[in-house]
Formats: C-alpha cells, sequence, structure tokens
C-alpha cells in the first residue's frame, strides 16, 4: 500500500508578526459582527471587507508581483487563511478567487487574462463563483452537460448550473463545460473545457436559491445562447478535467476543510466552567484540533514545493469535516441554554444547520472516502 | 538528524520483522522471555538511545523515540523495550547512569509489563527520579494483552536525583503516554495494511469484499485515523525535543487522546471487515488489537488527557484559545 504521509511543517519566521497584524485587523473590523458572520465564514459575503484584506496585500500574497502580488510563501498565506477562520470572517468575496480560480489562471491563463484578472482579486474588487455542478452532475460531475458550441470568435453555451456559491453577488465564474461530445459514456471526463464567464452576460440568468437557514448562499444558472468569447478559454480545450482535478487539490487542501466552525468554541468556552462534562469534551476536540492543523499544514506545505497532492487532501478533508462537524453537537452537549448568553446559543443554532454542507460542498464525504479507498489500493 | 532517526528506525523494523514473529509473540504471551529479540536489540544499544553520549548512550531525542517507539507498535514488539528506553532517559536526566540490562518504568497504578524480568526498576514522581533493584515482584499478567505484568515490592532506592524543570512534575507519566500513543500509532499501521490485503483477497459474491463500497468507506474512515495519530505522535516528539516533556504536556495529551481514539475505532473498523476469521486465536489481528486496546488505558486513557487539556483551556477562556493553540511552534513577535 503507497500510504499517505505527513511529514510535520513548521509555520514561517513570518508568522507571529503576521498573526499580530491579522489579530489587530480582525479585533477592529470584527468588533460587531452577528454570530451570522462566523456562522458562514468562507460562505458569506462582504465586498468591503475583502477590498480592505485586499488593501492589506492579504490577497494573491504568493503571486508573482507583475500582477500586483506579494510573492510570499504559500505558508505565510496559510497564516492568514487560517486567522481569517478562526474567527470566522466574511471572505467569500475573494476566497475563491484566491484559492482557485487565481491560481488556475496563474498557471494556465493567457498573458492577457492574468493582466486582465489577477490584479483585480488581489485588490479585492473581483469576486469569483464555482461552476462545476449542474441539475444532474453532482458526484458524478464528469457526465455534466451545459455545453459550449465553437461559434465565430467565441462559444455559445446553453444549460444549466446549480448551487453556484454567491453567483448572484459574483463577477465571474470559472465553468467546467463540454465543447465536444464524450466519445463513449466510459470517456465522459474527455471533450470538457473551463472557461471564464461574465457572470453579466446576457442571456446569463442566476436565480437564487435559499437554503435551509434561509439564506440566499447559492444559486441556479440558466445559459441561454450566452455568448463567451475564445480569449475567455483557460488552457486549453478538451483538457477541463484534468485542469479542474488539479484545481479541486487547491479547493480541498486549506484549513477551512477543519476550522468551519472553530469560532463556536471559542464564543462558548467561557460559559462551559460549570459544566463537569465540559474538561474532557473541550480537551477531545482541541487534541483533534490541534492534530488537524499539522495535517492541514502539511498538505500546504507539500503545495508549496509545488507538488498536487489531491488524496492527501482528500483524507484531510474528510477527517476535518468530521471534526468541524462534530463541534457543534459536542458543545450542543454541554451547553444549559437557561444560563448561555444569547450571543452564544444563536451561533449554535445557525452552525447547527450549517454543519450539514460541510461533508456536501467540495466533494461529498462518500466521494472523499472512495478517492482514499483507491488510493488504500481497494478496487 | 532526520536521517539517523530513519535509520534507525528501518534497523528496529528490520530486527523485528525477524525476530517479533506471531510465534514469538504468542510465546511471550505464554510466559517465554524472548531473549533473542531483547539480546539483539541490546546490541543495538536500543536500551539506552535516549541516554546522553557521555552516560553510556546514544544521545537521542524525543522525537526519534516516538518514531522508534512507532516501529515497536507496528510488530506488537513482545519487550518493554520502549519502557526501559524512557526508564533510562529518566535517571540520566536526573544524573543517574543508567544500569544496563532491563530497567522497568514504574507508572502509578500500573503493573509493568514484564516486570520480573527488570533487575531495575525507575520511578520518577514529582520532579524527582529513583533508581531501585526491587526485592521481589508480585507476578500477574495482563487481561488484555496476556503479557507477564508484575508489581514490585522495593527497598530503599539504589541512587536518587532531581530532574530539571523541563521535565515536569509528573515526567514519567508524560513519556509513558508518548510511549503508548506512539505504539498505537505503530500498531494501526499494520492492522490497515492487514485488512486492506484481507479485503483484497477475500472473496463473497463472485468479487473481492474489498470491491464493496460499504468496506471500503469504512476502511477510508479508518486510513484517516491512522493518518492522524501518526501525525500527533510525531508533533508530541517534536515539541518534547523543543520543550521538554513538560512544556509538551499539551501534544503529548493530544496525541494520547487521538491515538487512543484512533486506536478504538481502527480496531472496531479491522474487526468488522476481517469478520469472524479476526475473531479466532489463530489470526493474528488480536496480537496487534489487544495491545492496542491495552495501550489505549496504559499511562492514562484519553478521558485522563483530555480533561487536563480541557481544564487548561477553560481556565485561559475562549479569548486564549486559538492564541495559544497557534503560539507553541512560534517565537512571539517582537
Ligand atoms: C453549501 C454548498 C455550497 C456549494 N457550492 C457549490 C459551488 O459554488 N459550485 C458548485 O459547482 N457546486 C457547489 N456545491 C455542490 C456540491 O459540490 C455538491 O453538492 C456535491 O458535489 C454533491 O453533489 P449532489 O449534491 O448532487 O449530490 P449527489 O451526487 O446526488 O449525491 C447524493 C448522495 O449520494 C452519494 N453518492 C453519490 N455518488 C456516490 C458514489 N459513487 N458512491 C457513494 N456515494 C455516492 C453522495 O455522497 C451523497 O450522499 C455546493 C454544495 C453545498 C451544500
Amino acid at each position: 500500500m503507497p500510504s499517505l504521509q505527513f511529514p510535520l511543517r513548521d509555520t514561517p519566521a513570518e508568522a507571529p508578526a503576521l498573526r499580530a497584524e491579522l489579530r489587530a485587523f480582525l479585533a477592529e473590523t470584527g468588533r460587531d459582527w452577528p454570530p451570522m458572520v462566523p456562522a458562514y465564514s468562507w460562505m458569506g459575503f462582504d465586498r468591503d471587507f475583502s477590498r480592505e484584506v485586499g488593501k492589506r496585500g492579504w490577497i494573491g500574497m504568493t503571486w508573482p508581483k507583475a500582477y500586483g502580488g506579494g510573492e510570499r510563501t504559500a505558508l505565510e498565506r496559510y497564516v492568514v487563511l487560517e486567522e481569517m477562520l478562526a474567527v470566522g470572517a466574511p471572505v467569500g468575496a475573494h476566497w475563491i478567487g484566491d484559492r482557485q480560480s487565481g491560481p488556475l489562471i496563474l498557471r494556465l491563463g493567457t498573458e492577457e487574462q492574468r493582466r486582465e484578472f489577477l490584479p483585480r482579486i488581489i485588490r479585492g474588487e473581483m469576486a469569483f463563483a464555482i461552476g462545476l455542478s449542474e441539475p444532474d452532475s453532482g458526484s458524478d460531475l464528469a457526465s455534466l452537460r451545459t455545453k459550449a458550441e465553437k461559434v465565430p470568435g467565441g462559444w455559445k453555451v446553453n444549460g444549466r448550473k446549480v448551487w453556484t456559491s454567491s453567483a448572484h453577488r459574483c463577477d465571474f465564474m470559472i465553468a467546467l463545460l463540454r465543447t465536444a461530445p464524450a466519445p463513449d459514456p466510459k470517456a465522459k471526463h474527455q471533450g470538457l473545457s473551463q472557461f471564464l464567464v461574465d457572470l453579466r452576460s446576457s442571456g446569463l440568468t442566476i436565480r437564487p436559491i435559499l437554503d435551509l437557514v434561509g439564506q440566499d448562499g447559492f444559486n441556479e444558472i440558466t445559459f441561454d445562447d450566452v455568448f463567451v468569447p475564445d480569449a475567455m478559454l483557460v488552457g486549453q480545450e478538451g483538457n477541463g478535467w484534468e485542469q479542474a482535478t488539479a484545481e479541486l487539490a487547491f479547493e480541498r487542501a486549506g484549513p477551512e476543510r477543519y476550522l468551519s466552525s472553530l469560532p463556536l468554541l471559542t464564543e462558548a468556552l467561557n460559559d462551559l466552567r460549570a459544566e463537569p462534562a465540559a474538561p474532557e469534551a473541550v480537551g477531545r476536540l482541541l487534541a483533534r484540533a490541534a492534530t488537524l492543523r499539522q495535517m492541514s499544514l502539511s498538505v500546504a506545505g507539500m503545495l508549496q514545493e509545488g507538488h498536487t497532492p489531491a488524496r492527501e487532501a482528500a483524507l484531510v478533508k474528510d477527517a476535518g469535516n468530521d471534526f468541524e462537524q462534530a463541534l457543534p453537537e459536542t458543545i450542543r452537549g454541554l451547553v444549559d441554554p437557561a444560563r448561555t448568553p444569547p450571543q452564544v446559543l444563536e451561533m449554535l443554532g445557525l452552525m447547527t444547520m450549517v454543519a450539514r454542507s460541510y461533508s456536501l460542498r467540495g466533494g461529498t464525504r462518500e466521494i472523499l472516502r472512495g478517492i482514499i479507498a483507491r488510493q488504500l489500493g481497494l478496487r | 538528524m532526520s536521517d539517523i532517526r530513519d535509520m534507525l528506525v528501518e534497523q528496529v523494523d528490520r530486527l523485528l520483522s525477524d525476530r517479533a514473529d506471531p510465534a514469538t509473540l504468542r510465546a511471550a504471551e505464554a510466559g517465554t522471555w524472548p531473549e533473542a529479540l531483547w539480546a539483539e536489540a541490546e546490541a543495538l544499544g536500543l536500551p539506552l538511545a535516549l541516554v546522553p553520549e557521555g552516560m553510556g548512550g546514544t544521545g537521542l531525542g524525543w522525537g526519534d523515540a516516538a518514531a522508534l517507539w512507532q516501529a515497536l507498535g507496528r510488530h506488537a514488539a513482545p519487550i518493554p523495550l520502549g519502557e526501559s528506553m524512557a526508564a533510562a532517559a529518566l535517571l540520566a536526566g536526573a544524573g543517574i547512569t543508567p544500569p544496563t540490562g532491563l530497567i522497568a518504568l514504574g507508572l502509578p497504578g500500573e503493573a509493568i509489563a514484564w516486570g520480573r524480568r527488570a533487575g531495575h526498576l525507575a520511578l520518577a514522581p514529582g520532579g524527582e527520579a529513583a533508581l531501585h533493584a526491587p526485592t521481589d515482584w508480585q507476578q500477574g499478567r495482563g487481561l488484555i494483552a496476556r503479557e507477564p505484568a508484575d508489581r514490585p515490592v522495593l527497598g530503599a532506592p539504589l541512587a536518587e536525583g532531581r530532574l530539571p524543570g523541563a521535565y515536569g512534575p509528573d515526567a514519567a507519566l508524560l513519556a509513558g503516554a508518548l510511549l503508548n500513543a506512539a505504539r498505537i500509532a505503530g500498531a494501526l499501521e499494520t492492522v490497515l495494511l492487514m485488512t486492506v490485503d484481507y479485503a483484497n483477497t477475500r472473496k463473497q459474491f463472485g468479487r473481492p469484499i474489498g470491491g464493496f463500497q460499504a468496506v471500503q468507506q469504512l476502511l477510508a474512515r479508518c486510513a484517516g485515523e491512522v493518518a492522524a495519530a501518526g501525525v500527533a505522535v510525531a508533533n508530541a516528539g517534536r515539541a518534547a525535543d523543543r520543550r521538554g516533556l513538560a512544556g509538551a504536556e499539551f501534544e503529548i495529551a493530544a496525541a494520547k487522546v487521538v491515538a487512543g481514539e484512533a486506536g478504538g475505532t481502527g480496531a472496531e473498523i479491522v474487526h468488522q471487515v476481517h469478520a469472524a476469521i479476526g475473531f479466532t486465536d489463530d489470526h493474528p489481528l488480536h496480537l496487534f488489537t489487544r495491545r492496542i486496546w491495552a495501550w489505549r488505558d496504559g499511562a492514562g486513557p484519553e478521558r485522563l488527557w483530555a480533561r487536563r487539556i480541557g481544564d487548561a483551556a477553560l481556565a485561559r477562556g475562549g479569548a486564549h484559545l486559538w492564541a495559544d493553540l497557534t503560539s507553541r511552534d512560534e517565537e512571539p513577535a517582537a
């Protein structure tokens, strides 16, 4: 069995100073955030906040200076991410661009695309959505049918995307589209391509879908003869599947896959002091959090070295999702509603609901475990 | 440093592959001391590996120890080598030159594996370390691990010394917790491998059971736990190298909690996948899983260590939680 290795990593020497800056910024900016903000964190959306983050150089930190990036290390960026997540900052307006769309453009985009998009992402001005899922294609993503047909000067797109987080507030979407029919049902991974789609294109309709909390978090997007110029193809035509799966290593690798509910522990902790069962339960949570943090740092280190740790990322995401989902339930088992401040109860209630999404978004638990099982050598 | 570690781990893995076969493990459980294995471990200088070179040892650190102990766990090594290494390290820490031969490690309330074979015993309560030569041993046997487990009859100590502050007031318990966590992490690696192998060969309904998604999902979960245990142990070893045992209390506690939980979940899964054959005495699976269960309780169960972490965090309060978690391996900003 080629077992997965997670060599330990240290955070970079710059970390303490960077943390101090971030903590000062977040303490000030986040003073009046209602519980809804940390409950949604990177699924939340706040352009003003993202612009402020951009001003401080915390978006596109690792990208070349030529595009406005910081040329800092992936592990410095990691420190910024975990500080943001630890307080549940509303990072959604720049999160996707910083995490995956920007890196994709940097890696495979044309020079024009880089110059067009990267500086705006870095300034926190351009928000990206992820256009993968469709009504009939969820886990079986490669079966997707939204198609782009060649027309003079570009592509004509027809079909539907769904669950597209924050699309109604975003500017662009990286869409995985079918540019050629699959040669046969077993080869459905062929004939897919990635495009930069302007969400204000004519023929493109965005319909918000309320989530179970009642928030307009995600959307259905209908393409009705939407024209996408040739210049908006990303990478190679027909190579979309390989490109998108490499992107998934970035999408799944980050600390947002275990930290989503941590702000609840921070918020609730002082009110658990009278509960006799709290020390053991809290201790177990912290033991896990510290371990997941090391696993997550290890994956960040692999990315820093230019590897594509897709399987390691799948394992850490799966283990992390278990933790972040268990956390609200554990806290619920410890709080006495009669003696707990409404602020804490509200965050607990919200996270109890939102937590269901952790093991769905970015690949379900079952799909991740399928990836791990194949890595183990099970067929 | 890490090259030496890898080399040693490889040596120990090789030694145990040769010498710690299931027959030896079973004989040890029936009370036969694996003399050949112990002799080779001594010939490699392992019992004194953590003792400074000036005192006749190899001068390895806790991180190296954790990696070696994990290797012991991978093979369910039927000798208390890890205990003897830790005992020698504590004695040396207190300025007492460790004797040669097997040294037992005394932990509060616990019977000592193979105490009867140990010429000496190290105790380390309250920041002191003491070397004893027990006058006798009350012989017993571990209920779950089945190994000889004995309790010493003590006379006056042969030597006593103070441990430096970095060892803290319960150095033996911390070293024991790291040892047991590491062994669990190692044994989990082995049972996962065994079970993947089994799932790929055992056929039902005309196909290997490893082809069934239900089985795949279980083993994927198990792999996540195995990875977590390994990372928690490595992190604890690194922390102890940097800050001493007492300074690594959080990481060691976390390792014992995570490895203990992983041990419970992992053992449950590998038995489920092996089904009846794995429940037999003949099958080697239980040589590992019984030890995992026993090691979970060694040097304190998860509950005890979780409480230590939780008590400290609750006392510090929510405002410090994240900062405390992230500052442990970082120099404070100037
Ligand atoms: C909050 C949230 C935000 C999201 N944001 C986005 C976004 O921005 N962009 C985007 O493209 N998508 C987004 N998604 C969609 C997400 O990627 C999908 O929900 C996910 O891929 C699963 O697809 P599905 O919901 O169609 O479930 P299905 O694929 O229909 O799965 C249903 C159930 O069957 C199981 N299952 C399916 N196939 C298998 C199999 N082979 N083996 C075992 N079990 C299987 C699944 O694990 C699941 O339990 C979001 C989802 C959520 C919840």
